[in-house]
C-alpha cells in the first residue's frame, strides 16, 4: 500500500483528469440551450468530434489540428441540428436523438472502416506530448492541490478557461445578453432587432464545437485505442445534459458540477484503494455495493431537479423558451 | 412560408428515400426479400455438393463487423471453422446486436436464423440460455449450441465452454516471475466481476495460483468494475491499482486493451485477455489468456454435419451435452510470450507447465502446488509439493460475503475440485487474493 495521502492525492487527480470531458460537454450544451435549443445529441456530437479530431490530429501529428478539426466536425453536427430545427422547425428532441444515433453510427462506421489502418496514438508524438502533464510553475509545487489541479494536461486548463470565458460572455457582454434574450423570449428579442436565426445558428455550431473538444479529449484519454464494441464517449454526453441542470445553466457552476459528478464516478473504482489507505475512516467504503456508486450521480441529479422545481422560476437559469421552436409568423 | 417549408421537406425526404433505395440495391434485384439476406448463393443452376447444403447460424451480442472483443473472437472462430470444413463463411446466417437480457429478442433472433434454414445455431452470450433451451424444444430438427451456459438436453442442445483458467495459470506464471524479478509482490487484476460469477472467480484464482507458483509472496489485488465492458472504467481501475498498491503487473478479465495501455504508460507490465495485446502495448504486455474458439466450432459443426439431418443425434456425436475443453485440446492457451519484456526463463517454465497440464497429470485447483527449479542452462524442473488449496476464508452466499466454515478447499495432495465448481459455483478467492 502506498502512502495514504499519496493515494488520496492520486484519487483527486484522477477525478479531474478523467471527468473534464463532462465539462466540455456541459459548457457546450449550456451555450446551445441558452439560445433556446434543447440539443439531446451531445453524445453523438462528441463522438463525431472525437473520431475526426483524433484522426486529423494523428495525420497532422498536431494537437492544434486535432482540436480544430474536432471543433469543426462537431460544429457540423450543430449546423445539421440548426438546419433541421431552426430552419425546418423539426422537433428538437427527436432531432437531438437522431444526431446521437447518427454520430455514434458515423463513429463506428469510420473506425471499423479503417480496420488495420487505424492510427495508433503512440505514432503521433505531438498528441502524446500534448496530453501529458503540463506542470504550471510554482502552483504545481503546492502540496496535494498542486498535483490535483496544476499538474494536469493542457486540455484540462483549456476546458476550465472555456467555462470561465463562456460565463463571462453570457453575463458581461452585449451579445451574451442578447443570446439570453433569444433563449428567454425570442419574440421580444426579435422585435428589438436581434437576428434570431443568426444567433441560434452561431451558438448551436459553437456549442456543439465545444462538445466536440470534449470528445477529442476522451479520444486522447483512451489513448486513441479503437476496439469497435464500445464508444469512447460511453454515456458522458448524457451525463453532460444532466449536468447542465445540476449547474443551473451556469458555466462556472458546471466546473463544480463536473467535480461532484466526477467524484462519484471515480469513487466506485477507487473505493477499494481508499478503504485500504484509510481503514479507520473509509473502511466502510468496501461494504458499499458498486451499483450504488453507479447510481449516485443520477440520484443527486434527481434531487437537484426536485430542488430546482421547488424553487420554481426564481433563480433558475433555465431559458424560458428552451425546447420551443421559434416561428416568426406565429409570433 | 409554412407551405414552402413543407414542400421543401417533402421534396428532401422523397429524394433521400430514392437515394437510399438506389444505393441499397445496386443490382436492382431481390429488393424486399428478407429471405435473401445472408444467403447470396441461391442460384439453383450452380451445382452444390451436400456439404455446402449445411447451414450454420449464429446469434451475436454485438456485431460481426467488430474488429476486437467477444463477438469478434467468436465470429472469427466460426468462420475459420467453416473454411476448414469446406463451407463458405459468406453463407453464415447471423443476427447481430441481440441483447442478452431480453428473452423475446433472443427468441426472435433464433426464429430468424432458423427460418433462413440454419441447421445449427450458435448462441454466444450467457443470457441467451432460456431462449435457447426453449427453442431447442420448438425446433427439434435444428441443433442448438450455447456458449458459456449450463443448460442442455440429450438430443439437439448442448453448451460449450473452456478451461480458460488453465491459460490464466500460465499467464500468472509470467506475472509471478516478473514480480519476483522486480522484487515487488503487488500484482493487479482488473476484473469485470469477482465472486459473482464462477468464470471470473476461477480466473482470478488460477491467475493468483500461477503467480504464487513463481513467487510465493505474490499478492493479487483485484479491482472489480462491475461491468463486462467499459473502456473508461477499465482504464481507471488499472490506474487505481497502480496508484494504490504500486502494482508491477496488471492482469485483466475485461475486453479492451485499456489496462495494458495503462500499464505501458506507467512503465509496469501486464497480462491481457481474449487477444494477444502485445501489439497495443509492446513495451508492457507479456502474454494473454486466449481462446481458440475455432477448435470448438470445427468440432461442433463437423459433428452436426455427421448427423446427416437427424439433429437429435448431435449430443451423442459430441460425446456429451457439455463441451469443456482446455489446453490439451488447444481450445485455450497463453498467447506467445513477449520475451523482450518477460523475466528470463519465463517461456521455459510456461512450456513445462503447459506440457504438465496437457499430460493430464496435474490440474490447477488441486492439493498439489508447483514450484520451479531453473538450472543455469535454462532447464526447468517442476517441483510438486502437497499442500492444501486454501481460500481466503470468505465466500459469497445469497449476495453477501460471509466467512467460510472451512477455508480448506482441497486437502494436501487431494484431487482437483470438480469441473462443476469451476464452471458454475466457485464463489471464493484463494489465499493471496485481495479485493479492493
Amino acid at each position: 500500500m502506498n502512502d495514504p495521502i499519496n493515494v488520496l492525492t492520486l484519487f483527486l487527480f484522477n477525478i479531474v483528469l478523467i471527468n473534464i470531458p463532462l465539462l466540455y460537454g456541459t459548457v457546450g450544451e449550456i451555450v446551445v440551450e441558452k439560445s433556446g435549443s434543447l440539443d439531446l445529441g451531445v453524445e453523438g456530437t462528441m463522438a463525431v468530434g472525437a473520431m475526426f479530431g483524433y484522426l486529423a490530429g494523428c495525420a497532422a501529428n498536431s494537437l492544434a489540428v486535432g482540436l480544430l478539426v474536432s471543433f469543426l466536425t462537431a460544429g457540423l453536427c450543430g449546423l445539421l441540428f440548426a438546419v433541421l430545427t431552426v430552419s425546418f422547425q423539426a422537433n428538437q428532441n427527436v432531432t437531438g436523438l437522431t444526431i446521437t444515433t447518427f454520430g455514434l453510427g458515423l463513429y463506428f462506421f469510420v473506425g471499423k472502416g479503417l480496420g488495420e489502418r487505424w492510427p495508433a496514438m503512440t505514432g503521433s508524438a505531438a498528441l502524446v506530448n500534448g496530453f501529458s502533464a503540463f506542470e504550471l510553475p510554482l502552483l504545481s509545487k503546492v502540496p496535494v492541490a498542486g498535483k490535483v489541479f496544476f499538474s494536469q494536461n493542457i486540455l484540462v486548463y483549456l476546458g476550465i478557461a472555456i467555462a470561465v470565458l463562456v460565463w463571462w460572455y453570457l453575463n458581461h457582454t452585449k451579445t451574451g445578453l442578447r443570446l439570453r434574450a433569444v433563449g428567454e423570449n425570442p419574440g421580444a428579442a426579435d422585435s428589438v432587432g436581434v437576428n434570431i436565426l443568426l444567433y441560434k445558428y452561431v451558438h448551436l455550431i459553437a456549442g456543439s464545437g465545444i462538445m466536440g473538444l470534449g470528445g477529442f479529449y476522451m479520444a486522447l484519454n483512451m489513448s486513441g485505442s479503437f476496439e469497435g464494441s464500445n464508444c469512447w464517449i460511453n454515456g458522458y454526453g448524457w451525463i453532460a445534459i444532466a449536468l447542465v441542470i445540476f449547474a443551473n445553466w451556469n458555466p462556472v457552476l458546471a466546473i463544480l458540477g463536473t467535480l461532484v459528478f466526477g467524484f462519484f464516478n471515480t469513487l466506485q473504482i477507487y473505493s477499494g484503494a481508499l478503504a485500504g489507505a484509510f481503514p479507520g475512516g473509509l473502511g466502510w467504503l468496501n461494504a458499499v455495493p458498486a451499483q450504488l456508486f453507479k447510481a449516485l450521480p443520477f440520484i443527486i441529479t434527481a434531487i437537484v431537479l426536485i430542488a430546482s422545481s421547488v424553487r420554481k422560476r426564481e433563480g433558475s437559469g433555465q431559458p424560458a423558451a428552451l425546447g420551443l421552436n421559434y416561428f416568426r409568423e406565429e409570433r | 412560408m409554412k407551405k414552402i417549408l413543407a414542400l421543401a421537406l417533402a421534396a428532401a425526404m422523397s429524394l433521400s428515400l430514392a437515394a437510399c433505395g438506389g444505393s441499397g440495391n445496386p443490382d436492382g434485384s431481390s429488393a424486399n426479400n428478407p429471405g435473401s439476406a445472408g444467403k447470396p448463393n441461391t442460384d439453383v443452376s450452380t451445382p452444390v455438393d451436400s456439404k455446402s447444403d449445411f447451414k450454420v447460424g449464429a446469434v451475436y451480442i454485438t456485431s460481426q463487423n467488430d474488429t476486437a472483443g467477444y463477438t469478434f473472437q467468436h465470429h472469427s472462430g466460426i468462420t475459420a471453422a467453416m473454411k476448414a470444413l469446406g463451407l463458405d463463411p459468406a453463407d453464415l446466417i447471423v443476427v447481430d446486436n441481440v441483447p442478452d437480457n431480453d428473452d423475446t429478442a433472443v427468441a426472435t433472433a433464433i426464429d430468424t436464423v432458423v427460418n433462413q434454414g440454419a441447421d445449427i445455431v450458435f448462441g454466444i452470450s450467457f443470457g441467451y440460455i432460456n431462449a435457447m433451451a426453449e427453442k431447442a424444444e420448438t425446433y427439434p430438427d435444428v441443433i442448438f449450441s450455447h456458449g458459456t451456459g449450463y443448460m442442455a438436453n440429450d438430443t439437439n442442445f448442448n453448451n460449450y465452454f473452456g478451461r480458460i483458467y488453465q491459460a490464466r495459470y500460465l499467464a500468472g506464471i509470467a506475472a509471478g516471475m516478473k514480480s519476483a524479478e522486480l522484487g515487488n509482490n503487488s500484482i493487479g487484476y482488473v476484473a469485470a466481476y469477482n465472486r459473482q460469477y464462477a468464470e471470473t472467480c476461477s480466473g482470478i484464482n488460477a491467475f493468483a495460483l500461477g503467480a504464487q507458483s513463481a513467487n510465493p509472496d505474490a499478492v493479487v489485488h483485484v479491482n472489480v468494475i462491475d461491468t463486462w465492458g467499459d473502456e473508461a472504467k477499465e482504464k481507471q481501475a488499472a490506474q487505481a491499482l497502480i496508484d494504490a498498491y504500486n502494482c508491477c503487473v496488471i492482469s485483466q478479465h475485461c475486453d479492451s486493451a485499456q489496462p495494458q495501455l495503462v500499464a505501458a504508460q506507467n512503465n509496469v507490465f501486464g497480462c491481457g485477455y481474449n487477444s494477444d495485446m502485445t501489439e497495443q502495448a509492446p513495451g508492457a504486455h507479456m502474454t494473454s489468456a486466449i481462446w481458440h474458439w475455432n477448435v470448438y466450432y470445427q468440432t461442433a459443426i463437423q459433428a452436426a454435419m455427421d448427423c446427416n439431418g437427424d439433429a437429435s443425434k448431435f449430443v451423442e456425436k459430441m460425446g456429451g451435452n457439455a463441451y469443456y475443453a482446455g489446453l490439451a485440446e488447444g481450445f485455450v492457451d497463453a498467447s506467445p510470450l513477449n520475451e523482450s519484456v518477460a523475466a528470463p526463463n519465463t517461456k521455459a517454465v510456461m512450456d513445462a507447465v503447459r506440457n504438465l497440464i496437457i499430460s493430464g497429470e496435474w490440474d490447477v485447483f488441486s492439493g498439489v502446488k508447483l514450484s520451479y527449479n531453473i538450472s543455469d542452462d535454462g532447464k526447468v524442473e517442476i517441483i510438486k509439493t502437497d499442500a492444501p488449496l486454501m481460500s481466503d476464508g470468505y465466500e459469497l452466499k445469497d449476495g453477501k460475503v460471509v466467512e467460510m466454515a472451512n477455508p480448506e478447499i482441497v486437502p494436501a495432495g487431494g484431487p482437483s475440485v470438480d469441473d462443476g465448481v469451476i464452471k458454475g459455483s466457485m464463489n471464493y478467492n484463494v489465499a493471496g487474493v485481495i479485493e479492493g
